[in-house]
């Protein structure tokens, strides 16, 4: 029964293909949900109109929708730009364009999450650190960031398990990922059933395995909390 | 963008003359695979809830795979998994219905949001105030009534605010039934970028209809909440 057909180096590759699609886009959708939080607490109107109009359409939309028209349209835009510019043609490969429309999407629901962490970090810290003279930069790195993962962590974990499964998309766009890979393999030897469920049992054993690692995070950031005794 | 418009007008909201496409397709999967998420959920969180471990471990079970693995993968499993069984093939029931892509769609889709909404109902079930229940025992309900009259009541209600949340994220995995031919609006806005190579407008318009469908949605719910969590409020 347990036979993969000579699919296994495949499968195996395409393992890996997912985990770094979903590392690759958790660090880029953080980055934009720093920067989209930082905007939308930020004092300039604009800075927020932006950041608001980003997180409710990217919010409202799905995210098979934003991939596809991403997907398509960026390679078109570029090839608009490099055009004008006079450069030649760069090809987007489904990885990249995989990592910059995910990492896109995602960053929305990161500035939703971090936006609620900032604040729910007391306004003395901040002030505390500044008039200590720490630049605003160092102040928010030593004080204000690991404060509020300790608030973000339940939301990130939340956020990591939708990335996980949200790479299962991208086999849609053409990317040989786990789910392609176990596909082909279905196709080539009539065993459509035990490849697909063999994808599923890949995914659980990611999405079990990671949980448990941010349940350690989660422990480690909240250190200095005591918990009141029931 | 005027001519995919011009167009397309007709199969991005109800039907490509043939059948029913677009946006009635689309709300058509969220409906029932809603309806059979809630009938199935709120048996299912009681169960999820029992002292007896027969009764709650095939739940969490359930709960745990369905939750843990992407929809892609188990629609995948039901539309071109099990239709390649030979038991399946050689039993016509089960044939006829696996066969249509529709029939796989709306099972996946129904198991998948059902595990989701049992996780819900279950942690609202489990929230209920001990007052509540101690009051329904003192006045001599039975178990039967205490959920019919107090548990299920109350617990339904606080969960409005999560079960809105799945049903927004429900209608996102309903784009997935495209990969399994059914033509909702994805499927059209796919189609009329074949045909045009224009990406942008052609995935743009379905993008805003989707954002509208999120939107009304939100509005209802919104009122739902005002009327039914009216209890709450301080």
């Amino acid at each position: 029964m347990f036979n993969l057909a000579g699919y296994g180096p495949t499968i195996l590759a395409g393992t890996l293909t997912t985990i770094e699609l979903s590392v690759l886009t958790l660090a880029v959708s953080f980055l934009i949900g720093l920067i989209g939080a930082s905007a939308k607490l930020s004092r300039s109107r604009i800075a927020v109109g932006v950041a608001t109009v980003y997180t409710t359409i990217i919010r409202g939309v799905p995210d098979l929708v934003l991939m596809l028209l991403l997907f398509y349209s960026l390679q078109i835009w570029l090839n608009d730009l490099t055009d004008a510019l006079g450069l030649d043609q760069i090809n987007l490969d489904p990885f990249t364009s995989g990592v910059i429309t995910l990492g896109f999407i995602y960053g929305a629901y990161f500035t939703e999450t971090f936006r609620g962490a900032l604040m729910a970090v007391p306004r003395g810290q901040m002030e505390a650190a500044r008039s200590f003279g720490m630049r605003r930069f160092y102040a928010f790195r030593r004080i204000l960031f690991p404060q509020m993962m300790r608030y973000a962590l339940p939301g990130l974990a939340n956020n990591w398990q939708v990335i996980l499964k949200a790479t299962a998309l991208v086999s849609i766009i053409g990317l040989s990922d786990i789910i392609k890979a176990t596909q082909d393999a279905g196709k080539a030897t009539f065993r459509a059933f035990f490849f697909s469920v063999l994808a599923a049992v890949v995914y659980l054993v990611l999405t079990t395995a990671t949980n448990g690692i941010l349940l350690m995070l989660e422990r480690r950031y909240a250190i200095g909390v005591r918990k009141p005794a029931l | 963008m005027i001519d995919i418009i011009h167009q397309y007008w007709r199969a991005f909201l109800y039907t490509d003359g043939y059948t029913m496409t677009g946006v009635a397709m689309t709300l058509w999967l969220l409906v029932i695979s809603c309806l059979i998420g809630f009938c199935l959920a709120v048996p299912l969180a009681i169960a999820r809830n029992a002292r007896n471990p027969f009764l709650r471990g095939p739940v969490w079970v359930y709960v745990f795979v369905f939750t843990g693995t992407p929809l892609y993968v188990q629609l995948l499993i039901i539309y071109t998994g099990v239709y390649s069984l030979s038991i399946v093939q050689h039993t016509s029931f089960l044939n006829a219905f696996f066969r249509q892509g529709i029939d796989c769609t709306l099972l996946a889709f129904g198991l998948n949001t059902g595990a989701y909404t049992t996780q819900i109902f279950a942690g609202a079930m489990r929230d209920t105030a001990f007052g509540e229940i101690e009051a329904a025992r003192a006045i001599g309900m039975s178990g039967f009534t205490l959920y019919r009259r107090i548990i299920i009541p109350s617990a339904l209600r606080r969960a409005l605010p999560m079960y809105s949340n799945e049903v927004i994220l429900m209608l996102h995995s309903t784009t997935l039934a495209f990969t399994a031919t059914v033509p909702d609006i994805l499927k059209i806005a796919n189609d009329a970028n074949s045909a045009t190579y224009e990406p942008f407008w052609s995935f743009g318009i379905a993008a805003v209809l989707y954002l509208c469908i999120s939107f009304s949605l939100i509005f209802m719910f919104r009122r739902a909440e005002q009327r039914f969590l009216a209890f709450l409020r301080p």
